[in-house]
């Protein structure tokens, strides 16, 4: 295969506690340790072993997002992508929104394969990869945690409820990525430095004609009701009769 | 009045209980027109399992021998297809929904809203991101089908009544081959189901390993509950991943929930917060899975496992 496109996002890292605005217009991202989603970290760490395998030739790394998004790319492309595309937009984006633009640069590049995360941990959404599947009119794995190549097919075993589901893909196709798909490798500061000599192209959201404006009105954020601290018990004893208080145990 | 159609879910011959779930969202939002469509090779005793639910009009089938596993690429043409009669498509938010559903919704050309926990208007979701932390309200303009997954745990599933009609539905479409379903590994077990189970008992990284877990396994079977683990326990292969709690695993709403052996990541505690007792079971008091815990007891797993099936009748 020549090409695989991988898709990163721009996310407050996932050690990061968020916050409500106090007047429940948004959260507070302003100052935040930024990353790649977890999960694309991982599409990507799976796009760089099929080419060390010799399954590519080469990682597009693709980002939509602000200027800013360039750091994630930057280390996209120190932990081995060959190069990089920004397409530069301040605005929030709903993933049907992603999902178009993804297809203008996918019907650009003919990838064999677009590696995605199954869900950005912000928005929580779980939705661009099957989107850009159906806009694409191409077949899609979800949930991945196992990826084969063999040809003009993908083997993929596939988290769900039930277990593991192991579907056949013909390429090109859609894949997004669970944790349990690979370890993404640390970044060593060599590949750092070499990393600055590859290219980020940046394009402008307006280059692509794909309407970005969000169809769904968010009216109000607000932080969830905590659970009311309960209390210790000292012993197996007292624990066992507050259960059977509440009827949770014979 | 909207029309309202719910993808229904099932497995071995049986409709799933997420499927109940998301009639009960259904009837909040507009209890007058509820169908339920049922995919399969064969459909016949899921629909009329669909066709008893209480507040079900009706129940479409689509009988397919390409229908017969939940593969999202040949299910979303056809429910995109049914699904211009209506003003409402949603599925549960289950790994089948979740993977179905925003494939439908991009045939559409609508945005989807993920994961609805609460509707406070015909048009007006709640919803929750950044891992449960924040909740947001979400407004689906006029004119806009409203394509959503429904969280299985914010809703109690219908009870059933007298069976709606059930009626075959015209699909026209073409369906794709290239796609294929090769196999499904589940772990069959004779325990309750971790989504819909009343009890669970679930273990971390503290239990150690696989033959540990067989400690929770007895005291499960003792009291019928189900087991369920972190991410850190699937992850070091203690158990199989359908057992994974959390954020990226199942979100689940048990009356009880006894945690050993699991520190309280944020993560993880997104699976729990709407279990109605949690019991946390951890050596080290500082544990953040006391913070939330109804009930909470500092201690070694491996001492007070034994000890609490001692105490049971
Ligand atoms: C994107 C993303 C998604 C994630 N999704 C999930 C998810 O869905 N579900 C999930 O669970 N995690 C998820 N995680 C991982 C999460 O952040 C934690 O790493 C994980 O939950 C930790 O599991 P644990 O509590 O079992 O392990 P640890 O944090 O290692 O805790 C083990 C606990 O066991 C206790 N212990 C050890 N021995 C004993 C003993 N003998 N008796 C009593 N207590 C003992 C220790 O004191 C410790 O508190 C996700 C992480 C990321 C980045
Ligand atoms: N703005 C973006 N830029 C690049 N990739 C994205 C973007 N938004 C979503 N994705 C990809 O789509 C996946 C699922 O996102 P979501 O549907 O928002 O949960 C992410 O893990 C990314 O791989």
């Amino acid at each position: 295969m020549q090409k695989i496109i991988v898709c990163l996002k721009r996310v407050v890292d996932y050690n990061v506690r968020i916050r409500v605005k106090p007047d429940n217009s948004g959260v507070i991202t302003d100052g935040l340790k930024m990353s790649i989603n977890p999960f694309d970290e991982i599409a990507l760490e799976e796009a760089l072993r099929l080419r060390e395998k010799g399954q590519a030739e080469e990682v597009v790394a693709v980002s939509i997002g602000p200027e800013d998004a360039q750091q994630q790319l930057r280390t996209a492309l120190a932990m081995g992508a060959d190069r990089a595309i920004l397409v530069q937009i301040s605005a929030e984006l709903e993933p049907l929104a992603a999902a178009r633009i993804l297809l203008k640069i996918v019907s650009r590049e003919q990838p064999g394969l677009v590696l995605l995360g199954k869900q950005a941990i912000d928005d929580d959404c779980n939705q661009t990869g099957q989107m850009l599947a159906a806009l694409w009119d191409r077949p899609q794995a979800t949930f991945a945690s196992k990826l084969e190549l063999n040809g003009t097919v993908a083997t993929v075993t596939r988290e769900v409820d039930a277990g593991l589901e192991v579907i056949e893909v013909d390429l090109p196709a859609v894949v997004t990525s669970d944790l349990r798909l690979n370890e993404p490798r640390y970044v060593k500061l060599p590949d750092i430095m070499k990393a600055k000599k590859k290219t980020i192209e940046v394009l402008p959201i307006e280059s692509l004609g794909v309407d970005v404006t969000p169809v769904l009105r968010v009216t109000r954020y607000e932080t969830p009701a905590a659970r009311t601290k309960g209390g210790m018990v000292n012993s197996v004893d007292e624990l066992v009769s507050a259960l059977r208080d509440r009827g949770l145990l014979a | 009045m909207s029309r309202i159609l719910i993808i229904g879910e099932h497995s071995g011959g049986h409709l799933n209980q997420s499927t109940a779930r998301c009639v009960a969202c259904a009837v909040a939002i507009d209890p007058s027109a509820i169908e339920i469509v049922v995919l399969g090779g064969d459909a016949t005793t899921v629909a009329a399992e669909a066709a008893a639910l209480i507040g079900v009009a009706g129940v479409l089938t689509v009988t397919n021998p390409a229908n017969s596993q939940p593969l999202a690429a040949v299910l979303a043409p056809q429910i995109a297809s049914l699904a211009a009669a209506y003003d409402y498509v949603l599925a549960p938010s289950t790994t089948f929904g979740k993977d179905l559903l925003p494939r439908v919704a991009a045939l559409l050309g609508v945005p989807q809203l993920s994961d609805v926990m609460s509707v406070l208007g015909p048009r007006l979701f709640q919803r929750p991101i950044y891992a449960g932390n924040a909740l947001i309200t979400i407004e689906v303009p006029t004119g806009t089908k409203v394509v959503a997954t429904v969280r299985s745990a914010s809703f109690k599933p219908v009870g059933n009544g007298t069976a709606a009609p059930v009626r075959p539905a015209e699909v026209a479409v073409p369906l794709p081959t290239h796609t294929r379903f090769i196999e499904l590994c589940s772990g069959k077990s004779d325990r309750p189901d971790l989504q819909t189970a009343r009890l669970v008992v679930s273990g971390g990284r503290g239990v150690g390993s696989a033959e540990n877990f067989a400690l929770l396994y007895k005291l499960a079977d003792r009291i019928g509950a189900a087991v369920g683990a972190s991410r850190a326990a699937v992850d070091a292969g203690f158990v199989p991943n359908d057992m994974q709690v959390g954020q990226t695993g199942k979100i689940i709403a048990p009356e009880l929930y006894m945690a050993f052996g699991i520190s309280g990541a944020i993560q993880h505690l997104t699976g729990i917060k709407d279990a109605g007792t949690i019991v946390a079971i951890n050596k080290d008091g500082e544990a953040p899975i006391f913070e939330i815990a109804d009930l909470g007891l500092v201690g070694d797993l491996f001492l007070i496992i034994p000890e609490i099936e001692k105490r049971l009748r």
